[in-house]
Parts: structure tokens; sequence; C-alpha cells
């Protein structure tokens, strides 16, 4: 489904991400492991085209490379922010109708209650007056409703209770079911566990892509295995 | 109603209706409206409690409102001024007085689809007494062609425990030249907000000079101003804030989003003379938030589309 050759970012004249290649099947849940600065999220913005790069992305067959975000969106990619925005003066059912395309109120409210948020939430603004991790969910639910092909998460469960962490893996597990493949960025070894490959990522290049247990193993021994 | 005067009501309303109006209650005898055409008041109904009282003068009408006294209006007080032609000067000169324990709210809506060289001028003067409340919604519809200047003056005092609320919205068409001063005195446990709200475009220029001073103990204000700027528009923004009374609380807030070739220039100005008066602002101006648009066009909303979205929730 999603196939990245030599990718390389550069951003300020340092390279972030450095001669990456990797693909992600259909239904698959990969993750990508690696320390802070590793270069994860920077590869997770260049497969969304936040930001530019070198070397390819194809994507169903199709090389994306050179399309901007909106265009790859509407191919079927989407990603949900570390840090989600903040919207002054939007209601949450409003952006999750105009993000999703979706006018089923039934449906948006089925999304909701899928994340683990109340339905009031649809009537607040997106600001201050929601948590961090409200706004989380709130970008799971639009994920959600979007159906995308290949959803890029980053960290959805940082800043997550521990209740609310098996609610996220469910998520991630329903966007598999749905046909969605999910690359998923986690700091979290509970989190591999719901993954059907991983990647660790180390200094901007892939130190090791494999299956579940053989990454965790080996990212529980060494984080970092490139740096050895 | 004669003939004439008939043609030019059904067509005000119907901008009226388009922008957003509700014409029902400029028939309704339940509602209190008054609808001017330039200097002519096409129509008006008092109620019990809210009498409205008109003549008219050189190129306008003076109107004056009483809300009486502990009257609590369920209906809000629809107001409907426009100019149909494509020039020409209205003045519109009022006072409202909502008289102790009443409380009222107006929509008005301020309507120029034809304008090439209209100028509206409104001067207003506004008492609101012991414990009663205005809420005083303006929106304004300018036509296409920028061709409108809007004069809008407003001195309001809020007496004791009184409360007194008005926001100027204008988010559709050409804001054309728009020059805003509201000056709000505030007295003992008296509280107020203002808020101004418009899209930009063009060679549109805004000048707000807003203030609300807090003379008594306890009072509180705060000044609200939202601007979104395109093409080589202008904003000059003052919003000014003066603690007078013991443990009043006044704060100013500025926010503009500026695209193309947009400027924008805002003082907020906080001024205590009272140690134990509190008085803040926060302003800010700059383009559109990337992080906003970004999250958007993941979503496969192009640019533009994002930033329409971004900027009608700013003005929301």
């Amino acid at each position: 489904m999603l196939r990245i050759e030599n990718l390389t970012v550069i951003r300020d004249g340092i390279p972030i991400v450095r001669d990456v290649s990797l693909e992600i099947g259909e239904r698959e849940v990969h993750v990508l492991l690696g320390v802070n600065g590793s270069g994860k999220t920077t590869l997770a913005h260049a497969i969304m085209g936040i930001y530019p790069s070198k070397g390819k992305i194809v994507f169903l067959g199709e090389d994306i490379t050179h399309l901007p975000i909106w265009e790859r969106a509407r191919r079927g990619i989407t990603l949900a922010f570390q840090e989600p925005a903040r919207f002054e003066g939007l209601l949450v059912k409003d952006y999750l109708m105009l993000s999703s395309r979706e006018k089923d109120m039934g449906k948006i409210k089925e999304a909701v209650k899928t994340v683990g948020l109340p339905y009031s939430i649809l009537f607040q603004e997106i600001g201050d007056n929601l948590s961090g991790g409200e706004r989380k969910r709130i970008e799971l639910a639009s994920v959600l409703l979007m159906k995308p092909r290949l959803a890029i998460l980053d960290e959805p469960d940082s800043g997550i209770d521990i209740l609310s962490f098996k609610q996220i893996s469910n998520v991630i597990l329903r966007m598999k079911e749905m046909g969605c493949s999910v690359l998923l960025i986690t700091h979290s070894e509970d989190m591999i566990n719901i993954a059907d490959r991983a990647t660790i990522i180390c200094s901007g290049k892939v130190a090791k892509t494999g299956d579940r247990e053989e990454i965790k193993k080996l990212f529980k021994y060494s984080p970092c295995p490139l740096k050895r | 109603m004669d003939e004439i005067i008939k043609k030019e009501y059904e067509s005000l309303v119907k901008y009226y209706e388009a922008s957003g109006g509700n014409s029902h209650a400029l028939i309704s005898k339940e509602y209190a409206s008054m609808v001017i055409n330039g200097d002519k008041v096409l129509a008006k109904n008092s109620t019990e409690g809210i009498i409205i009282e008109t003549e008219r003068i050189e190129n306008g009408v003076y109107a004056r409102i009483t809300v009486k006294r502990g009257y609590k209006a369920k209906n809000p007080v629809h107001l409907c001024f426009g100019m149909l032609p494509r020039e020409g000067k209205q003045i519109i000169k009022s006072e409202i007085v909502a008289e102790e324990d009443s409380a009222v709210r107006f929509i008005a809506h301020c309507i120029f689809p034809n304008a090439l060289r209209i100028e509206h001028i409104m001067d207003s003067r506004i008492i609101v007494e012991r414990n009663a409340k205005i809420e005083y919604e303006e929106t304004h519809f300018h036509g296409k062609s920028g061709g409108v200047k809007v004069i809008p003056k407003t001195v309001a005092r809020v007496k004791e425990g009184g409360e007194y609320n008005s926001s100027f919205l204008l988010k559709s068409g050409r804001a054309g030249y728009i020059d805003i001063d509201y000056e709000v005195h505030l007295e003992k446990n008296a509280k107020s907000m203002l808020i101004t709200k418009i899209y930009a475009r063009e060679d549109d220029e805004i000048h707000t000079n807003e203030s609300i001073i807090l003379e008594g103990a306890h009072s509180s204000g705060v000044i609200k101003t939202r601007m979104a700027l395109r093409n080589r528009a202008k904003s000059f923004v003052i919003g000014k804030t003066v603690g007078l009374g013991e443990y009043s609380k006044g704060h100013v807030d500025c926010t503009e989003i500026i695209m193309d070739d947009a400027q924008a220039e805002a003082s907020p100005i906080v001024i205590g003379k009272n140690p134990k008066a509190k008085v803040t602002h926060e302003a800010a101006i700059g383009s559109v938030d990337k992080k906003q648009l970004i999250t958007l066009m993941t979503r496969g909303l192009t640019e533009e589309e994002a930033i329409d979205v971004i900027v009608s929730g700013l003005l929301k």
C-alpha cells in the first residue's frame, strides 16, 4: 500500500531523515519506534507532505512524492498530530463534519463514543476549554470518520491515562478492521503489542524493520542500535 | 402604507432576510421593531413594555427607545437600518433607555446592498439604569463594492448592577470604511462586553476605538476584537480599559489574522488609577495559524478552504 524509497528530509540544512526505505502493507499496523529526536515525526510529516523530501513515496501504486498535503489526504492518507491544534469558534461537531465530510450526526456520535468522549463535547469549542487528551481523542474520531486507507498517528497514547490506553488500542484495531493501515508512532512498549510489524528509527535512519516481537526485544535491549 | 413605502419596505426586508434577519418579527405585533430606509421610517411597532418614538431629522431619523421599568422582554427588538439607493447619507441619532430592572435584547441589521457611495452615521446614547440589562447585536451587510462609510458612535452609561453587551459583526461582502467609536461607563457592580468581528477585503479600512471606563467598585468589562484582513485591507484597533473603581476588572483581547498585503495595527491600552483595580490585555496579529491550516489540509481541505474555516471560526 505504501512504499517509501530512499527518503531524505533536510531541515535547516540538517538531514533529519536519511535515506529511509519502508513498506507498509494493507491493513497493517506498523509501529515506528525510536528515542526522542530520532526523526519519527519528521518521517511521518514527510509522508503526509508537510515537509518536502527527496526520494520517492508510492501510495496505492501512485507516486505521490510531489502532491500537496490535501491531495494526499483525498487519496486516503491522513495524520493525527501529537499535539492537536486548537480552533477558536469551531465546535467539535462542525470540525468532525467538515474534516470527514460526514453529515450523518448518528455516525459522528458513534465515533465520539468509540474514542470514549461524551456526546456533550460535540457542542464545545476546540479551544483551551478541552484538555490535551480530549483534543487527541477528537483527532482520533476525526480520523475514524474520514475512513482513510492509511492513518498516521503521532503518539496518540501520550498524555493519556492508563484506563484510556486500552480504548486507544481498540480504536486502532477498529481502524484496521475497517480496512485502514496504521503507521503508529509511540514510545510505549505496550502499544507495540497491537502492531503487526515495527521499525526502529535511529538518527534518521532505519535501524531495523521486522515482526513485532523481534523489534520489541531489540528496542528494549538497544533503543538506538545504530549508535552502538 | 402607501405604494412607494410598501415597495421600499418589501425590498429592504428581502435584503434583511438575506443577511440573516427574521422578517416575521418585523410584522408580528408581539415584537417591538423598526425599519428605516434613508430618512424614512417605513415601519415601527411598540409593545407593552417597549416604546419606540421617532422623528425625521435632516438626512435621517431620531429614535428614542424606552424599555419600561421592570419589563423583561421575552422577544428581542428587531431593528433594520438600510439605504437602498447607491448614493446618499443616513444619520441615525438614537437614545436607548433601559429603565430599572428591565432586560432587553436588540437584533439590529444595517443593510446597504447597492452602495456605491453611502455614508451611514450612527450616533447613540444608551442608558442602562440600575440592575437593567441590554444586549445589542448588530450585523452589517454592505454589498460588494466597498462604497460604504459607516461611522457608529455610542456613549453608554451603565448604572449600579446593570449590564450592557454589544456586538458588531460584518462577515460577508465588503466592509468599506468603518470607524467605530464606543465608550462605556460602568458604575458599581456594572458589567459590559464589547465584541467586534469584521472580515475586511480589498481596500477596506477599519478603525475601532473602544473604551470601557470602570468607574464603580467591582465593575467589570471586556473588549474583544477579532478581525481577518485580506488583499490590501487595513485595520487600526484601539481597545482601552481604565480601572478607577476598587476591585474593578477590565480586559482587552484582540486577535487579527492578516493575509496577502493586508496590514493591522492594534493598540491595547490599560490604565490603572486604583491599586485595587486589575486591567489586563492581550493582542495578537499574524498570519493564519499554520498548525490549524495543516490539520485541516490533512483532512483533505485545500489551503483556501482551510483558511475559510479558520476565519469563520475566528469571526463566529
